[in-house]
């Protein structure tokens, strides 16, 4: 079975659904702005003969027709970071300040954690934490080529993350880019579709909400959690949340993407879910012509400390 | 005399290639051997390169193995268990220390001593981590920076080590890339 039968019910327009489902998706870079200016990098891939295009919504972001991003000068001085165009929207939820102590709970191979330390001017910390080693190794590559010095790279489960290794115990924001079904990215590897099996979204739902829980507890009063993952599946998006607004102390919150997008259901496969998850956001493929994807902010409840603010915050150097 | 008490006393503090443990501030604040001081790093800097102590003023220099130096601009605890804090920055303990291309990448444009522009032919030579006859250069020996014009803006690529009219190009294997000659 194709896993995307089961969404039709979900889209307007099911054949736009499925025709942009089917299409590949051209390479895409990120300016890197630690390192250069998106001007500086167009002068670049001008001098060097590159085509590129520019996205409409975000001006760091670059489609290359001609594929290869990795063979021109711009990157290799670290000044672009092949992303997927969906991919830089959980950071901008999240929007992270410099000075701020941010949590990447599953941020290998980095792409969200490195342009999370760009949006923070590479000021404050942003901790990089997964759960497979091999997979950090890809990640400390990637934030050492693109110049980031803010950044503490830890190896644990997500799920009982212990801050003892910090030298603080509280985020003022945190990313929890789940592990997931990927249908969203069938667009770039089709082999997903063969893969999936609704026993997977089930295993996965549960490690999902194990770590948003986690970033939940991990997050001060008043701190911001964003969730995203590259699936459909209500299983492991609106599920999630409904699970974890009912044990944690938090709120979904309305927020803004560049795109545009759908809201999150309240209802799938004979169950309901909180009213409030319909301030979630659904990117399906037609769209915009990107990827799959599904992207929810939260407000952790309880007092916000002000005194605590980041900005004000002396950093131990 | 307990045991904990003896092995205070003969121990002194070492070097555990397996945690990051803060530099000491001067040559005076060390306590174990070998390591590297704030001072000397903040020093090797401005000698080698003329790249200015108050660049580096907000960082701290940690050591995780044998003379490995990280650049961090977080907060962080001493000594911290965890994979990494910041990037790889200097490598120390050995006679002469080697900036990391990271490191040079990142920084390397405030320098103005041992700076070698490369024309394009050159810049794409030591990117493919090819060394090459530069006779013409009358500077030091020893770690260079390595930069090439882009778009009317000199960019540091890496470092290179220069001896007996050659450079070679220390762009580590998984940095190495093939670019086409952009004149
Ligand atoms: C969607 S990927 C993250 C992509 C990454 N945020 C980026 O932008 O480059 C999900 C990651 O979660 C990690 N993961 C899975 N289970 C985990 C757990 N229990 N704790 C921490 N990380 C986990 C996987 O190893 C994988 O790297």
């Amino acid at each position: 079975m194709n896993p995307l039968d089961r969404y039709e019910s979900l889209v307007d327009d099911v054949d736009a659904f499925r025709a942009a489902c089917d299409r590949p998706l051209p390479s895409v870079v990120r300016t890197n702005r630690i390192a250069a200016t998106p001007a500086r990098v167009r002068e670049a891939f001008d001098e060097a003969g590159v085509a590129y295009e520019p996205v409409d919504w975000h001006d760091g972001l670059f489609r290359l027709p001609d594929g290869n991003p990795g063979g021109n000068w711009p990157y290799v001085h670290g000044w672009t970071h092949g992303q997927e165009e969906v991919s830089v929207l959980p950071a901008l939820a999240l929007d992270p300040q410099p000075g701020e102590r941010v949590w990447d709970a599953c941020a290998a191979p980095g792409s969200k954690t490195t342009q999370i330390a760009d949006a923070m001017d590479d000021e404050g910390t942003v901790v990089a934490n997964d759960n497979n080693l091999g997979r950090l190794s890809a990640l400390r590559h990637n934030a050492e080529r693109l110049g980031i010095t803010n950044s503490i790279v830890t190896n644990q489960d997500a799920r009982n993350f212990s801050t003892k290794p910090l030298a603080f115990d509280e985020f003022d924001r945190a990313l929890v880019d789940a592990p997931c079904s990927c249908e969203g990215t069938c667009r770039k590897n089709p082999d997903v579709l063969d893969q999936w099996t609704l026993d997977h979204v089930h295993a996965v739902a549960g490690i999902q909400k194990g770590v948003l829980a986690r970033a939940v507890q991990a997050t001060r009063p008043g701190g911001v959690v964003v969730y995203s993952t590259c699936t459909f599946a209500p299983e492991e998006n609106e599920a999630v949340l409904d699970h974890v607004l009912a044990s944690e102390d938090c709120e979904l919150v309305e927020f803004d993407l560049p795109l545009e997008t759908d809201p999150g259901v309240t209802e799938w496969d004979g169950e309901t879910y909180d009213e409030s998850v319909t301030r979630t956001k659904r990117v399906y493929p037609h769209r915009n012509d990107t990827g799959g994807f599904f992207c929810a902010k939260l407000r952790v409840g309880g007092e916000s400390d002000e005194s605590g603010d980041a900005v004000d915050r002396e950093v131990a150097a | 005399m307990s045991d904990d008490a003896r092995s205070a006393e003969v121990d002194a503090p070492t070097n555990d290639g397996q945690q990051f443990d803060r530099l000491p501030a001067t040559p005076a604040d060390r306590e174990v051997e070998g390591r590297a001081s704030r001072e000397e790093v903040l020093d090797w800097w401005e000698e080698r390169f003329e790249i200015g102590r108050e660049v580096f003023a907000e960082y701290s220099f940690w050591e995780k193995g044998a003379g490995k130096v990280w650049i961090f601009n977080g907060e962080a605890t001493d000594p911290s268990e965890v994979e990494a804090v910041g990037m790889t920055f200097l490598r120390t303990r050995q006679e002469h220390w080697k900036p990391t291309g990271r490191a040079v990448s990142r920084f390397g444009a405030r320098a103005t001593k041992n700076v070698i522009e490369l024309d394009p032919e050159q810049a794409a030579t030591f990117a493919a981590g090819d060394d090459q006859d530069i006779p013409e250069w009358d500077g030091d020996w020893g770690y260079l920076i390595a930069t090439h014009e882009v778009a009317g803006e000199s960019v540091p690529i890496g470092v290179g080590l220069y001896l007996y009219d050659e450079l070679r190009s220390v762009v580590p294997k998984g940095s190495r890339a093939d670019l086409p000659v952009v004149e």
